[in-house]
């Protein structure tokens, strides 16, 4: 049987990013992932690294979003240097604009309170006049929005290959086509069963997504996720035009233009829907207008993986020490603190202070 | 655009879509035409209502038959609507068209999807570069825009290879060589299938092959045989191909070569809507999973032609009836007896006309040089992606096209994967050590075709 | 490349790239083009390479040009008018600021 020192339950960009930095720290790591055709929120995401606005109402969730976009550049060093793959990340600061006073008011007076909350990290509230000058080809129903110095971007789908690639050359053991389907605590460790294989390690990071849910209980752990669908649209290539990212919309690499977003609470339908997507096609033409002679060559959606307040699970088990919980659904802009942070504390068999508030527990609190 | 709710709705007008819509105005039934091109015949009979009598006649008697159906489509009361790209069609029956410029909805109680084939990509080194095209593209310019090919090349292996040979012969341009990939192997196998031939229709196309070939020899067109380890030569566009044949190495020089090596099915609609599809081992394809009627696994929704399996331009034809029938039926139009004594003679029809399948498939099957090509050559050719390329991500983690796809973009450019889903399947099946089954194929989104950000967000919902 | 069956009588014209092009009315760009004896019709947004109509059928997308200024147009699907002015696709789609900075 299969003796590692940590097993990481999800291949996707939270899990890749912790059995990554896992191996990184010195640990005899397996990342075990489902087939070609999983649910894979990693293969939905947007691709922000985006700090502005997250947090509101759990400062400790705004800091661990500010830490991570620090730590950024290091894991993209790292990457770039270990695999040749150019992620593409640039942190240029990112905006968040508004089509009416109204909700520019609403926008202004959630980053004022977050200011308050979590600390000034320079977000500050721009004008018509100052947004178009920094932005080139804005409509005219733009009124403003916000700014954040430390928003940016990078490909999402590169990111997750250079952090399985790097994975591997540092021999780590990527097992794809692995339906975990029990977990079995025992002294030391835990037996994983997948199929008729059977893994043994001394730690153990559900990072499954949705399928953590059903995993958790195994190792005394709660993690109450539910899918949350989101669209996304994506132009034909076109020349480099927008050079900042928004929070929906944002130019890639290689030219092409993704549009989202939205909110959609319908199970695990990853279909596409039109009244949606027209939606946000409008809305994003009335932030840009020449994008409407742009063509869509294609629609993807999946599904976020949301706990009941929207903000990560993490958390060791008390019942079996060793085992912990990675949910989340901003894993590109987390994926920075999870490799270089929590990845080496799991290592250590120790939660970061930092991350004691982001336990499940607090969805059982009482209100008073 | 409507967005009432038609009793059919039948998209492409090729044979089957129009004997499909033809059969069902005839029973009363309010059916829609859709397609894409500005006049029925979709690619078999492109052009044929505008076509002259003397290019009809160098095409030969096959094409001329088109004329027959596309009349009677225009004479039934089926409604028509040329120059309409559908971008989404779901399960709900809910057809989402662009018609000049405009986005609209087009609602039904059954669909019958009848998008025929696409040519199977032939990923030869140089295969991108300007005066290459498929076989078929080069018979559309003879058809639709009545154009001689100067100095062609044919290179490749399958009835349309031969066809196009003898029509431009019989057009006064007979083409400069024919490189045919057609493997000694691949004869030696397709004669296991000759007892199809106590089949008067499989006599029939055996006949006309022979004198097709014949036509070929008689014109003095330089044919090679069994040729392999093909190469298009050229910087900025093609100046030569070479090849081995006969033991020795060859080199054409020519501005224009036409490919093909076969038909598959254009599985972009179905696999789009969330139809189950199968590998088809003989044919070396994907097909939709369909009952006899072309029920695909999606209620409401039949495929009929060459996008429900590969048979050729009559068995389409037979396949439209049927499939109109089927509808028929559903909407309480014909009862089950009458449904059925209807598509007896069809059915028998169709079994006859696909007798000499195997024989065909077993001989022009694609050969590994084809479907797993040497890594130098480009596969995707939208966002230029090699062989190579693919089966590096396949080494690094990739376990299907999917992952492929977010991988390397392969699939992400304009033509969505239909030049490209084949060849990086098979590519991924070799690598993988899969059988094509298990491998799959690309997951495929609306739109499927373009449409601007500006028309998806003006269009009426009705 | 391509010749002409017949030396056809209603002639219409347009341009590529500055070059008259004759065509048959309502035979498609891509056709007009070959017949021209155009070699590529436009330069991959990825590496410049050079393309050309290759499937004939709306399936490939290898023949883009911009017509009219409208960038990105399958040349196989449009059917030829007189006065169009097509040019090459070089590369990807610009985006157009100037509708905007006009409009204020």
């Amino acid at each position: 049987m299969k003796t590692y020192d940590l097993a990481i339950i999800g291949g996707g960009l939270v899990g890749s990013a912790i059995a990554w930095g896992a191996a990184r720290a010195g640990a005899h790591v397996a990342l075990l992932d489902e087939g070609d055709a999983a649910l894979r929120a990693a293969r939905g995401n947007f691709g922000l690294v985006w700090v502005q606005g997250k947090g509101a109402g759990m400062p400790a969730y705004a800091a661990w979003t500010q830490r991570s976009a620090q730590l950024w550049p290091e894991l993209r060093d790292a990457l770039e240097g270990e695999t040749n793959l150019r992620l593409g990340l640039e942190q240029p600061g990112g905006f968040y604009f508004c089509l009416s006073e109204a909700e520019l008011e609403k926008r202004a007076s959630l980053i004022q309170r977050m200011s308050h909350e979590s600390g000034d990290i320079g977000t500050r509230v721009i004008g018509r006049a100052e947004a178009r000058a920094m932005v080139p080809g804005l409509g005219t129903e733009v009124v403003g929005g916000t700014y954040c110095p430390m928003d940016g971007h990078v490909n999402p789908l590169y990111l997750l290959r250079a952090l399985q690639a790097s994975l591997r050359a540092a021999r780590g053991d990527y097992l794809p086509n692995r339906h975990v389907t029990q977990i079995v605590p025992q002294a030391g460790g835990f037996v994983l069963s997948c199929g008729d294989e059977r893994l043994l390690c001394q730690k153990l990071v559900l990072s499954a997504g949705l399928g953590s849910r059903d995993l958790a209980p195994m190792v005394g752990l709660d993690m109450p996720v539910q899918p949350l669908r989101g669209q996304i649209l994506v132009t034909e290539r076109m020349r480099p035009f927008l050079h900042f990212p928004t929070h929906n919309v944002r130019q890639t690499q290689e030219g092409t233009v993704l549009l989202g977003d939205s909110h959609e609470d319908v199970g695990f339908d990853t279909d596409t829907a039109i009244p949606v997507q027209q939606q946000i096609a409008a809305r994003n033409m009335r932030v840009f207008p020449a994008l409407r002679d742009a063509t869509l060559i294609r629609s993807w959606s999946a599904l976020r993986v949301m706990s009941p307040d929207g903000h990560p699970i993490y958390e060791q088990s008390a019942a079996h020490p060793g085992a912990f919980a990675a949910a989340c659904h901003s894993g590109v802009t987390l994926a920075g603190a999870h490799a270089l942070a929590y990845a080496p504390s799991i290592v250590a068999g120790v939660l970061p202070d930092q991350l004691l508030p982001f336990s499940s527990q607090r969805f059982h609190v009482q209100a008073h | 655009m409507s967005a009432a709710m038609h009793d059919a709705v039948i998209i492409g007008a090729g044979p089957a879509g129009l004997a499909a819509a033809t059969r069902l105005a005839g029973h009363g039934a309010d059916a829609v035409l859709l397609d894409e091109q500005a006049a029925p015949g979709g690619q078999i009979y492109r052009g044929i209502e505008t076509c002259s009598p003397a290019l009809q006649q160098s095409l030969g008697p096959d094409y001329a038959h088109g004329a027959g159906l596309a009349a009677a489509f225009r004479a039934s009361t089926a409604a028509y609507r040329p120059e309409t790209a559908i971008w989404q069609v779901t399960p709900e029956g809910e057809i989402w068209t662009k018609h000049q410029g405009r986005a609209g909805l087009v609602r039904a109680r059954h669909i019958i999807i009848a998008t025929g084939a696409l040519e199977r990509p032939v990923p030869v080194p140089g295969w991108t570069l300007p005066g290459v095209m498929t076989a078929g593209a080069v018979q559309i310019l003879l058809k639709s825009a009545a154009l001689l090919p100067e100095g062609l090349v044919l290179a490749g292996s399958g009835p349309l290879l031969y066809l196009l040979a003898a029509q431009s012969i019989a057009a006064g341009a007979p083409p400069a060589a024919l490189v045919d990939t057609t493997s000694r192997a691949h004869e030696r196998a397709a004669l296991r299938h000759l007892s199809a031939l106590i089949h008067a229709p499989a006599r029939q196309m055996l006949r006309k092959g022979m004198g097709l070939k014949a036509a070929i020899r008689r014109a003095g067109v330089p044919v090679f045989r069994h040729a392999e380890a093909l190469r298009i030569e050229g910087e900025t566009e093609a100046r030569a191909i070479s090849f081995t044949s006969g033991g020795q190495r060859h080199r054409l020089e020519t501005r224009l070569i036409a490919l093909h090596e076969g038909v598959i099915p254009h599985q972009q609609m179905t696999r789009a809507i969330g139809c189950a599809h199968e590998w088809n081992a003989a044919q070396h394809c994907f097909q939709p999973v369909l009952d006899e009627w072309g029920q695909s696994s999606v209620d409401g929704i039949l495929v009929a032609g060459d996008a429900s399996g590969i048979g050729g331009a009559t068995v389409a034809e037979t396949s439209g009836q049927i499939a109109a029938l089927a509808v028929l039926h559903h909407l309480g139009r014909l009862s089950a007896t009458e449904r059925d004594k209807l598509a007896a003679p069809y059915l028998a029809m169709r079994r006859k006309q696909l007798a000499f399948r195997p024989f065909l498939d077993a001989l022009y099957a694609p050969r590994p040089e084809i479907t797993t090509p040497p890594d130098e050559v480009m596969v995707c050719r939208c966002e230029e992606i090699t062989a190579g390329m693919v089966r590096d991500a396949a080494r690094q983690g990739a376990q299907g096209p999917n992952q492929v796809k977010s991988f390397l973009r392969a699939g992400m450019g304009p033509c969505q994967g239909r030049v490209c889903g084949p060849v990086v399947a098979s590519i991924l099946s070799d690598a993988l050590g899969q059988d094509p089954q298990t491998t799959g194929y690309y997951r495929i989104r609306p739109p499927l075709k373009p449409i601007t950000i500006g028309e998806l967000a003006d269009l009426d919902q009705g | 490349m391509f010749k002409r069956i017949d030396a056809a009588a209603d002639l219409i014209r347009f341009t590529f790239e500055g070059q008259t092009i004759e065509a048959r009315p309502g035979e498609s760009i891509a056709a007009s083009l070959l017949a021209a004896g155009v070699p590529a019709l436009r330069e991959t947004p990825v590496s410049g390479a050079p393309r050309a109509p290759y499937c004939m059928m709306g399936v490939c997308f290898d023949c883009l040009v911009e017509i009219d200024g409208v960038p990105n147009q399958q040349a196989c699907l449009t059917a030829a008018k007189a006065g169009l002015v097509v040019r090459r696709q070089r590369g990807a789609r610009p985006f157009d600021t100037t509708e905007t900075e006009a409009g204020q």
